[in-house]
């Protein structure tokens, strides 16, 4: 007698794709700060690390280790349950972003046909959306929970950035949706593998948009202003030591990655290489190309975050909310009004 | 049982108990952080209901931005826990059974009702949550109050930069 009728099969191969793709992300984070000393050492023109391992190429392993190793430390007048509840939820709400974005088309494997995305939902985007409004909380938690008056300032300050920039983002996202007419970021895939043209085509003042508010929402330079060191000491973390303060590392490499990949997806075709026809080789190897080149389209997004952040200095505080209300959000509308008059016209 | 019901009453517990921590709760911050669990639990009822629009803009709505007010609030305001006044025990027994009888009228309410009789919840039916139909439905036979409530908004903004510029 069965209580639960569950298909099994399926719950299985979920849990196996959210394994490969969350461990996967995780991976490449870890080698992502590999990638930005090794960038930031070219950039500079010195070596970078070398030591360990054939061209420093174990550097991240150790950093890892050592992370793992040092001593944990819970500040005596912080809030304990808080403290260690803010790196996990700095970290949940990164890789919360990976279950809807379509890593390649789909493959038969042991004569199941899997489609190579955790969750197809028709929200979509929205997911994305809510995902990086609740990573908010982690920096928020963190920072008031180590009772420090700089944490506090730093989290503070994350938080009303990630709000500010987050309007424009989504009067940018509005503008691509009114193109596609789905929030599917499967069927927006799907729209420019068949046909269309890459939305960056019909998008470009979007995906500007788009990829500057992708910056603030990372925390990454030029927008980096939570972890000003010279103001705030170093930043919402101050008071974290050991792996608590690598998930807060970490996170924000994933939010980069992934952030990258939904950018691939969105404006850059996602898994769809170009001038290649998928039907002329086999369904699973052109399922497999397609992933391979969103992680080429993925790992160049990553390169260009890096190159801006060791090119660009930090703004102050008052230009990036002034950015963020007067320019990006009027430019976004202005985007949106532009949209909406092209998709008229065309009537 | 099947999976939906599991579902439905793991959610429901998870909410009411969430909740009820809210109240529960010293420390204000904590208070927040229950009743950001308690929005999430709402959102997993939208989408037993087959409602994931609503599910992920109570989401982002809720949970996303005006949570994240309160807690700024909160810690600006730095509400310490020995600060908090402290009620005296007659006034939360008052508050305990004034609140216990209030529940009560509600519930016979709601039992009473004959459109409610013998009803059941449509658990993962029906698309008007889904966001075409309720596109559809918002702009062709609702346009007029949706209209008047974005001008509202409208207005309600206008308000809120007048009021920050002074």
């Amino acid at each position: 007698m069965t209580i639960i009728a569950i298909d099994w099969a399926f719950i299985v191969e979920k849990l196996i794709m959210i394994a490969i793709v969350v461990f996967a992300s995780l991976g490449i984070a870890l080698y992502t700060t590999f990638g930005e000393r090794k960038v930031a050492a070219i950039l500079q023109d010195r070596p970078g690390p070398s030591r360990v391992g054939p061209f420093g190429l174990f550097q991240p392993l150790a950093d890892g280790l050592k992370l793992i190793m040092k001593e944990e430390i819970i500040p005596n007048a912080a809030n304990k349950w808080l403290f260690i509840l803010g790196p996990g939820l700095a970290m949940t709400a990164s890789l919360m972003t990976c279950a809807v974005i379509p890593w390649g088309s789909a493959v038969d494997v042991f004569g199941r046909h899997v489609a190579l995305q955790i969750a197809d939902v028709n929200i979509g985007i929205l997911y994305v959306f809510a995902v990086v409004s609740m990573g908010v909380y982690g920096i928020m938690i963190g920072g008031w929970a180590s009772n420090n008056k700089f944490s506090l300032m730093s989290s503070l300050r994350a938080a009303s950035q990630a709000i500010s920039y987050e309007l424009a983002m989504g009067l940018a996202l509005i503008a691509l949706l009114m193109t596609t007419g789905s929030l599917s970021l499967k069927t927006i895939v799907e729209q420019q593998v068949s046909g269309r043209y890459w939305n960056i085509v019909y998008q470009p003042l979007g995906f500007l948009l788009f990829f500057i508010t992708a910056l603030a929402e990372c925390n990454r330079t030029p927008f980096d202003l939570p972890e000003a060191e010279n103001e705030l000491n170093f930043g919402y973390h101050q008071e974290y030591s050991s792996m608590k303060l690598g998930f807060y590392l970490f996170a924000e490499y994933i939010n980069m990655i992934m952030s990258s990949a939904i950018m691939a997806s969105m404006y850059f075709g996602g898994y769809d290489l170009p001038f290649f026809n998928e039907a002329s080789v086999a369904p699973n190897i052109a399922a497999l190309i397609g992933v391979g080149t969103l992680l080429i389209k993925i790992v160049m997004f990553i390169f260009l975050f890096m190159w801006i952040r060791w090119t660009i200095p930090r703004f102050r505080y008052d230009q990036l909310m002034n950015l963020g209300w007067k320019t990006m959000i009027p430019l976004a509308l202005f985007n949106l009004l532009l949209t909406g008059a092209v998709i008229l016209a065309k009537l | 049982m099947s999976t939906l019901e599991i579902l439905f009453y793991a959610l429901s517990a998870f909410a009411i108990v969430s909740a009820i921590m809210v109240l529960v709760s010293k420390n204000p911050i904590h208070s927040v952080l229950w009743l950001i669990l308690v929005f999430f639990a709402i959102s997993g009822h939208y989408i037993l209901l087959n409602a994931q629009f609503l599910a992920i803009v109570n989401i982002i709505v809720y949970a996303g931005a005006i949570m994240v007010l309160f807690l700024f609030v909160i810690m600006l305001m730095n509400v310490k826990k020995d600060s908090e006044p402290q009620k005296q025990l007659l006034v939360k027994f008052t508050g305990v059974i004034a609140g216990g009888s209030f529940l009560t009228l509600l519930i016979a309410l709601v039992k009473q009702t004959s459109q409610l009789q013998g009803k059941q919840v449509l658990l993962k039916e029906g698309t008007i949550g889904l966001i075409h139909p309720l596109g559809k439905a918002l702009f062709s036979d609702y346009v007029v109050p949706f209209e008047i409530s974005s001008v509202l908004f409208l207005s309600a903004m206008v308000g809120a930069v007048i009021i920050g510029k002074k």
